[in-house]
């Protein structure tokens, strides 16, 4: 009774009680964070330092040689960048745009309801099946035949879910406020979508697109049977070495090179293996990182 | 005479909701009609009704005859040139995320202005009129979002009167806007007048006795009473209408 008396801020049975599981949880909470940290981290680490007698500008630029078990990883680079265009060149109009349809013009009936549920399910498709229904549908039914057309169709396919709903996400965090502001002023939906809508969630939409990328570099099953091959020559410098592949001409990618010569071929130093695979972690970091500085600074814009 | 608007019979649904019953209503032009009725009696309702924005409610359903100049909205083909006429202050202030100037310029932009002298002139008249002028005259190019509340209000105003409607809604337009500015918009509605109708839903019911020729009273979905302001206020025939202007009502 006394003790509050002198101090009227004396903490209650109560509040010692919630000050403890307030400590817990923040301890529990930062432990799991770290246990996530931790194996990014050690496969870093690890990469890098098997890799670091293969890692040099040459094993960049230079073609693979002798049954890969000299030269670079050129080939497979490039293969991997025009795969990732081509197939963005198809996959970000057509999923940008089919996300402002369903956010901005589709009534909520279950026709969208069916449409959305379709993409969110499409998102959840393994990869490997991606693969064969590229196999099956542009390989054989389209007659693409295997090529880096059909591979980026196939990984079109494969992207565009994420695509459509980071866009409709995007797109719904503009407040419905400013919309109903433009209607009332008799902007049409385009006019409100053109100059409100989209210039505050561009961002957002891009950052969705980016993510896809280090998606599409990565991933070795949908380009398995669609157009990915072991090896192909291809001219060591200038022209033909910066635009080795057409459109119709099978490819040579990171990925399924990595799995080539770690599974497949004898010989092939283990460095660069491990060079290989730590040539796509900068990828996949350096792409990452391209979309948080892109998330920072639509933070550092925002307009309301 | 043909009326600016004229409600016939109108009823707007929401789903299973009624959200105004049989509403009859003549607002001639040239005149500051007030509309004063507790929560949930429709008024804004009763201003969506008129430039067809319940359409953006998918369940919303409106049955009746709304006339602009004589016409029924519904068969206006060119919706956007009906919206245009119509002027419309929402109660929560929203500036568009985009400078103050364009904030104002957007709406004669959308309607085929881009003389860049003439934009001037719209933006500097709109701002002067909603009394905003004198605190942005300065900063034309910040972002109208920065504003604080009472002044993005103020933009509101100055937006809905850019594209020189001739109808202008307003909905609670002062709420947060400080008494004397107030005061300054009120006078300017009263000059307006002669250029244009002017709707004027408010919960001060003071402010509709000061500025209202006539004045409706809603409550419950339903028009219970419009006439002469004067007599809406000393001498209403319902109840209703005189327990809400005594403050007695509820």
């Amino acid at each position: 009774m006394s003790s509050e008396i002198n101090n009227p801020f004396a903490s209650t049975e109560q509040e010692h009680r919630g000050k403890k599981v307030e400590l817990l949880v923040k301890f529990c909470t930062l432990a799991m964070t770290w246990l996530l940290i931790i194996p990014v981290l050690a496969i870093i680490v690890f990469l890098v330092y098997k890799a670091w007698p293969a890692l040099s500008i040459e094993f960049l630029l230079d073609n693979p040689e002798k049954k890969m078990t000299a030269g670079g990883i050129w080939g497979p680079l490039i293969g991997t960048f025009f795969l990732v265009l081509v197939s963005l060149i198809i996959a970000a109009p057509t999923g940008i745009l089919a996300g402002v349809y369903l956010n901005e013009f589709a009534r909520d009936n279950w026709v969208t309801r069916f449409i959305n549920l379709a993409v969110v399910n499409l998102a959840g498709v393994p990869s490997i099946v991606h693969g064969l229904f590229g196999l099956g549908a542009f390989v054989y039914f389209l007659g693409m035949d295997r090529c880096l057309l059909a591979a980026s169709c196939t990984v079109a396919v494969m992207t565009l879910p994420v695509i459509i709903t980071s866009t409709k996400e995007a797109l719904a965090s503009v407040p419905m406020s400013f919309r109903v502001a433009c209607w009332n002023m008799g902007a049409t939906k385009w006019q409100t979508i053109r100059t409100i809508v989209l210039p505050n969630s561009i961002s957002g939409i891009l950052t969705g697109v980016i993510l896809q990328v280090a998606r599409a570099a990565g991933e070795t099953a949908p380009i398995l049977f669609t157009g990915a091959m072991i090896s192909s020559r291809i001219a060591d410098s200038g022209w033909d070495a910066m635009v080795p592949y057409g459109l119709d001409d099978r490819f040579m990618a990171l990925s399924y090179h990595l799995y080539i010569i770690s599974t497949q071929w004898q010989n092939v130093p283990e460095s660069f293996k491990f060079g290989t695979a730590a040539v796509m972690i900068g990828l996949v970091i350096a792409v990452n990182s391209l979309s948080i500085g892109f998330r920072i600074y639509l933070r550092a814009r925002k307009k309301w | 005479m043909e009326y600016q608007i004229e409600f016939r019979d109108v009823s707007v649904y929401y789903g299973k909701d009624i959200a105004l019953q049989g509403i009859n209503l003549q607002i001639p032009r040239n005149e500051i009609f007030g509309i004063i009725g507790p929560a949930n009696a429709g008024k804004t309702t009763f201003l969506k009704a008129i430039n067809r924005t319940l359409e953006f409610i998918y369940s919303a359903k409106t049955t009746g005859e709304v006339l602009f100049d004589g016409k029924d909205v519904r068969q206006i083909r060119n919706v956007y040139g009906l919206r245009r006429k119509v002027g419309v202050v929402f109660p929560l202030p929203v500036g568009l995320p985009m400078s103050i100037y364009e904030n104002v310029a957007y709406a004669p932009r959308r309607s085929g202005i881009h003389d860049k002298q003439e934009l001037e002139e719209i933006v500097v008249r709109c701002l002067k009129q909603a009394m905003l002028w004198d605190e942005v005259k300065d900063r034309l190019h910040m972002l109208g979002t920065k504003l604080s509340g009472g002044q993005q209000q103020r933009l509101t105003i100055a937006r809905a009167l850019s594209h020189s409607p001739d109808v202008l809604c307003l909905d609670e337009f002062s709420i947060a806007i400080d008494p004397v500015t107030t005061m300054k918009i009120e006078d300017v509605l009263t000059e307006l007048k002669s250029e244009m109708t002017i709707i004027l839903v408010t919960n001060l019911v003071q402010q509709a006795r000061r500025l209202a020729d006539q004045t409706a009273f809603f409550n419950k979905s339903k028009l219970i009473e419009v006439g002469p302001t004067e007599k809406i206020f000393t001498s209403p025939v319902n109840q209703l209408t005189y327990d809400y202007v005594t403050g007695d009502f509820g």
